[in-house]
């Protein structure tokens, strides 16, 4: 073979063998990120049953004392101090739905049908999600910057040492308080959001307040708001479990717990709406 | 030595790390000494030789890759090694032990007065007015009564320190651990918190353990010291012998080993322990831009 040839040869062989490689190296990577996010998902559920577990135990055996104190304060601090918030993001989701749905529904003289689209719009999702969003910077955010501060000042590594639980003493607590208080303004969150739609229907789209209402009425069955709610109370204890195993994971200083807050609300955020499709198809398979 | 004045016994203790790259570094290459009740044992050592990583060891904070850490409580009809216990086990073990943290770690959350009285309210069932009597005096005997109902972020760090270490004796522990005791502290207040540790050894009989490598503090307190280097035992061997080590002229010492303890013991800026930065790996350094 002359020399040219053999060039030409190897320079063919050195392509094919690097595309290979880099398929190899690509593939090696994406097995290595799936495994990361099997690896994180154990983590989260892992989270849930040792609080679980710490709750049931807190409830029910005389030895471990359940914080009823670390409990309430929780709650007030998610819960109380999160409804004005809810409360204008809310007001508004309504109003925009409705102003938006107006011109198409108009243009088939059903103008007065946007009762029904807000009510069920917000009940069934709007409400539970927006307030899951919010509770996930609301909460998540603070959660997982607290908890990441406390590793970093080895509070932590104290709780340990005294042999007390950090689930049972920190998750335990908040994961309960959002769960329940998650659910409270998600309540809260439906009025203000049907709230809204009525009052840009009334004052803007001259819709009359009775037949708003009798629509709205009409339109939103107890199924809706129950599976609204039962979406809610999963949503906030993601929240808090996303917000807590990152806090637990923090290494690196400041620039660490930074990191955690920034990836708990974005992996919260990607969590719920994930979980939410899921809700959506079993509840359609369901039927309710 | 009868077997009963061990509280610690630290057996071919070995620790590894996996660096950034997948390469396993030994951090704790066969350590092994006796911590012997009463006693106050410090492990000294320049930064980066094990010693927190072997106080993390100690406390059950970190497994170990190979050895035993044999505890021996008062309460034990004989020695374990908490390697194998279970956590249950080790949180009982844990209650027979105090741990003062390099920065107090209180729990910022509750005031003083609170952060030492929750390993009460959680371990003991006490009434509250008990508690409060026992956080009362705890509070006095670290000279912080004053400062009961502050938050931490409203102390300095010596007071910080105190608290912690009010906390750490709350449940009236066997053993004491010190994280680097003296660190960011000014000499007089790294000598009053000395000064703290001897008064409450004695009076609580405690057996100490301290990590550091401030050398005043160590030749203060110490009753035995443990000399580590890159995770390796050094010397052991009581105050007087390192005091007669760190007070030998360099240039009489032939061993290396006792060499590079006269410079850590002395604080010299040149000897064994520098000289492995030498001229020489500079020179590669600049020279061949390895």
């Amino acid at each position: 073979m002359s020399d040219q040839v053999k060039g030409v040869a190897s320079r063919r062989h050195a392509a094919v063998s690097a595309a290979v490689m880099a398929i190899g190296r690509a593939a090696s990577e994406t097995i290595d990120r799936l495994a990361d996010a099997v690896r994180y998902v154990g983590g989260v559920v892992y989270l849930l049953v040792d609080s679980v577990v710490w709750a049931l135990r807190g409830l029910t055996n005389p030895r471990y004392k359940f914080g009823w104190a670390a409990l309430i304060a929780q709650m007030v601090r998610f819960g109380i101090k999160s409804i004005p918030i809810i409360i204008i993001v809310q007001l508004f989701i309504g109003l925009i739905l409705a102003l938006q749905m107006a011109p198409t529904l108009a243009t088939y003289g059903q103008l007065e049908r946007v009762a029904e689209v807000v009510g069920i719009a917000v009940i069934r999702e709007l409400g539970p999600l927006l307030t899951a969003v919010v509770l996930s910077g609301f909460a998540g955010a603070s959660i997982a910057a607290e908890i990441g501060a406390m590793v970093e000042s080895e509070e932590i590594k104290a709780l340990r040492a005294h042999a007390l639980n950090p689930v049972r003493f920190l998750v335990v607590p908040r994961l309960l308080a959002t769960t329940v208080m998650i659910v409270a303004l998600a309540v809260i969150a439906d009025y203000v959001g049907v709230l809204g739609g009525f009052l840009a229907s009334v004052f803007v789209l001259d819709v009359p307040p009775r037949l708003y209402i009798n629509l709205t009425q009409g339109a939103v069955q107890t199924t809706d708001f129950v599976t609204g709610l039962v979406k809610a109370g999963v949503f906030g204890a993601v929240i808090v479990l996303i917000a807590s195993h990152e806090g637990f994971s923090v290494s690196g200083g400041p620039e660490g717990v930074g990191r955690a807050t920034t990836a708990t609300v974005v992996k919260s955020i990607v969590a719920l709406i994930g979980i939410d499709a899921l809700f959506t198809a079993v509840f359609y398979a369901l039927g309710i | 030595m009868p077997q009963s004045d061990v509280a610690i016994a630290v057996k071919d203790v070995v620790r590894s790390f996996e660096t950034a790259r997948g390469a396993r570094f030994r951090v704790l290459d066969g350590v092994s000494f006796d911590v012997r009740r009463g006693e106050t044992l410090v492990i000294m050592g320049g930064s980066g030789c094990g010693k927190s990583t072997l106080l993390n060891c100690l406390i059950g904070e970190l497994s170990v890759d190979a050895g035993q850490i044999l505890y021996r409580t008062k309460s034990m009809k004989q020695a374990r090694d908490i390697c194998c216990m279970s956590e249950a086990d080790l949180n009982e073990l844990r209650k027979h032990f105090g741990i003062l943290f390099q920065s107090g770690a209180l729990f910022n959350s509750m005031s003083v007065a609170e952060n030492i009285a929750l390993p009460l309210t959680e371990h003991s069932f006490v009434d509250p007015s008990i508690i409060d009597i026992v956080v009362t005096l705890k509070l006095q005997q670290v000279h912080m009564l004053a400062h009961r109902d502050k938050m931490p972020s409203q102390l300095s760090g010596g007071q910080k320190k105190r608290a912690g270490l009010a906390r750490a004796t709350a449940l009236d522990p066997e053993i004491l651990f010190y994280d680097e005791p003296s660190a960011g502290l000014d000499p007089v207040t790294s000598a009053a918190i000395d000064e703290l540790m001897m008064d409450l050894s004695k009076k609580l009989r405690v057996t100490s353990v301290v990590v550091t490598h401030e050398m005043d503090s160590a030749f203060r307190i110490a009753d035995r010291m443990v000399m580590l280097e890159k995770g390796r035992v050094l010397k052991i061997g009581t105050r007087q012998e390192f005091e007669k080590l760190r007070d030998t002229p360099p240039e009489s010492i032939k061993e290396h080993d006792e060499r590079l303890m006269n410079q850590f013991l002395n604080g010299y800026g040149q000897g064994p322990l520098t000289d492995a930065y030498g001229i020489s790996e500079f020179e590669k350094l600049i020279f061949d831009g390895a």
